[in-house]
């Protein structure tokens, strides 16, 4: 295929607003993890929260769209100079001819959870404030992505859990690449909800401490939130060296279990193999890997199995979840941000809480930060229903 | 813009008054009349029977329009990519877990988690046919099932090789049917390929426009096109089922609507 680069970036989590922030938070080996707290969350875990996202109400005119999600949405888009980037590509391309990709799980059903608590005890009806199409909607995201930069090209969220914002870079690179479009807002951005927490709860996948992803002693996930963007355009624009570039896409399905993973990562590998293929990179060409990593006893078995069959059990990797919490539908999106970073600075981030790499996992998992340039870098996203996504990122010569 | 072109080779069809595409066929022409009847939900035998219990109302549609389209295209679904859009995904499984939420026990069935993501008739999709190649999961309110056509056409167009759409909707319960009032389940599959080839039945040629989208003559079809998202491809069904040559337009995202020009297969 034909490289994209990444004209604009930006990420805001627990791990920090904007990317200045969040380097800072890598670079520190820190977490951004805390204790859940207890309204309305209600469980004993850690959760990566953004707690700047409730001082941010939406403007008046996208008050139709207000629900958490949107809010946090709206902080992330205002990090990094993003906004400004992009309205900036419209005049160039035209609104029209910029599309918006968003990856989501879960939109504004937070908003939804709780008005269920506050139906009417009589007749069961929601709360009249109760918005659907702007908050509820599994699209609510991109409409307002849409909506709040002013851009009138075609939208879409991919939903398909914990891939979906890795595959909207495979779908805008389509798009793109089809002439229905000539830029693309691609993104994820997901908010802590009673869904989720309970529902890995119930599936016991979720540990009462940070995760700790590859470690010996790993017992399961940290849920986060995240909104992280990037801004897709054809690489003979303007390709500066230094310039961050999607090189590959790699999308499968493992056709196995709608919650567990293929136990020798049949479908991760096949996700990798097409990422690299698109990429027309060897695996030995692979520097770094951001792995999907979810901190689960049987997720990082079955991807250590698949990184060591395609890309050998020697490249240095890390999962940057011990920092961020797994963000779901955001997750893709936030560490193609992590991965456009450490191009840019020349540093494989370290797996922080991590202190015993489990050693029945044969992989080569970085503990400690490691300065060095790099010029290819793979993520991994992998999701419920076995769908998986490999994206490969290179810095511009 | 540029347009964007993919030859059908095969149609699922599932909804109020229609049972499959032979008979919807029959009926989106007039030849037959239409008569309104609740959507039967049928049952699934390609899972096996312990993840066959546990599937809700939008993978049985979903499945059963997609092995349908693959059918009568004569292809083997376990080779195709997929596109499943839905406006809304699980409707009742939504509410059973919101009202769980709220009752304050908050305890969830693991089942009906797993069954909750946008995606899980993708994954079903995967268990049930074997298909390994990349599954996508897309909603755009209204539009999924406009935003669904341009992602296979884009596949085609790009990878050159033929895909599976399947675009579903089911209704909601109360409290949430008040704020979103799906009337009944629909589901619509297509299988479209990069050239024509012996199974071809037409040509379909998509641009974005502008132009109003066309309505359904009959007025019960109408209803059923405007109430479920992915009904708006009605106009489209009933210019394949008139096996004419013709252009017709479907509602996308507003204000942009998507014109289809509609070839002969041969």
């Amino acid at each position: 295929m034909k490289p994209l680069i990444l004209s604009a970036y930006t990420a805001t989590s627990c791990a920090g607003q904007g990317t200045q922030a969040m380097l800072e938070t890598l670079r520190a080996q820190r977490t951004g993890l805390t204790p859940c707290p207890p309204e309305p969350f209600d469980l004993n875990t850690y959760v990566g929260i953004v707690p700047e996202v409730d001082a941010w109400p939406l403007p008046s005119h996208l008050d139709a769209f207000d629900c958490r999600n949107n809010r946090l949405a709206l902080l992330g888009l205002f990090q990094d100079g993003f906004a400004e980037r992009v309205r900036a590509c419209a005049v160039r391309h035209g609104g029209t001819r910029v599309g918006v990709f968003m990856g989501t799980s879960t939109s504004g059903i937070l908003e939804t959870e709780l008005a269920f608590a506050t139906r009417d005890p009589q007749t069961g009806a929601l709360p009249g404030d109760f918005r659907y199409a702007g908050a509820h909607n599994t699209f609510s995201v991109a409409a307002f992505v849409l909506r709040a930069l002013g851009l009138a090209g075609p939208a879409v969220v991919i939903s398909s859990a914990c891939s979906s914002s890795g595959k909207v870079f495979a779908s805008a690179r389509r798009a793109i690449a089809a002439g229905l479009i000539d830029a693309a807002v691609v993104g994820g951005v997901d908010s802590l909800c009673l869904t989720t927490l309970h529902g890995f709860n119930s599936l016991q996948l979720v540990s009462r401490a940070p995760v700790r992803p590859f470690d010996a002693a790993r017992d399961g996930i940290s849920i986060g939130e995240a909104a992280a963007f990037a801004l897709l355009e054809r690489a003979d624009a303007t390709c500066d060296p230094g310039s961050i570039l999607l090189l590959g896409t790699g999308e499968s399905s493992d056709a196995h279990h709608m919650s567990a993973p293929h136990p020798q990562g049949r479908g991760a590998s096949e996700a990798m193999r097409q990422a690299l293929e698109s990429s027309g990179l060897a695996p030995g060409q692979i520097d770094y890997i951001n792995f999907h990593g979810t901190g689960t006893p049987s997720n990082d078995e079955a991807e250590a199995l698949a990184v060591a069959a395609v890309l050998g059990p020697d490249v240095p990797g890390s999962s940057t979840k011990g920092a961020t919490g797994h963000t779901l539908g955001a997750a893709g999106a936030l560490e193609a941000v992590i991965c456009a970073l450490a191009l840019r600075e020349g540093f494989m981030p370290a797996g922080v809480n991590t202190t015993h790499v489990d050693p029945a996992l044969r992989v080569n998992y970085l503990i400690e930060n490691r300065r060095v340039p790099l010029k290819h870098v793979m993520s991994n996203s992998f999701g419920f229903g076995g769908s998986n996504c490999s994206l490969v990122f290179a810095r511009g010569e | 813009m540029s347009s964007l072109v993919g030859y059908l080779e095969g149609v699922g069809l599932l909804g109020p008054g229609l049972s499959d595409w032979q008979r919807g066929a029959h009926l989106l022409t007039g030849e037959t009349p239409w008569a309104p009847a609740p959507t039967v939900i049928p049952v699934l035998n390609c899972l096996p029977s312990a993840e066959r219990r546990r599937t809700g109302t939008p993978v049985r549609i979903a499945l059963t329009a997609g092995l349908e389209a693959t059918a009568n295209a004569g292809v083997d679904p376990a080779g195709l990519p997929a596109i499943f859009s839905s406006s809304g995904g699980d409707g009742q499984n939504l509410h059973e877990i919101c009202a769980a939420l709220a009752s304050g026990e908050r305890q969830l069935s693991p089942t009906r988690f797993h069954n909750s993501v946008h995606n899980a008739p993708s994954g079903y999709w995967g268990i049930a046919t074997g298909a390994t190649a990349a599954s996508n999961a897309l909603c755009a309110y209204d539009a999924s099932f406009g935003a669904g056509l341009l992602e296979a056409l884009t596949q085609v167009h790009v990878e050159q090789r033929a895909v599976l759409l399947v675009a579903y909707d089911t209704q909601y319960p109360e409290p949430l049917r008040g704020a979103r009032p799906i009337p009944d389940a629909f589901a619509v599959a297509l299988v479209l390929a990069p050239e024509r080839r012996p199974a071809t039945l037409a040509r379909l040629e998509v641009r974005l426009g502008e132009a109003p989208a066309d309505d359904m003559p009959e007025p019960g079809l109408e209803v059923v096109r405007q109430g479920i998202p992915a009904a708006r491809c009605l106009p489209l069904l009933a210019q394949l089922a008139r096996k004419r040559s013709g252009t017709v337009v479907l509602d996308y995202l507003s204000p942009w609507t998507l014109r289809v020009e509609v070839g002969p297969g041969l």
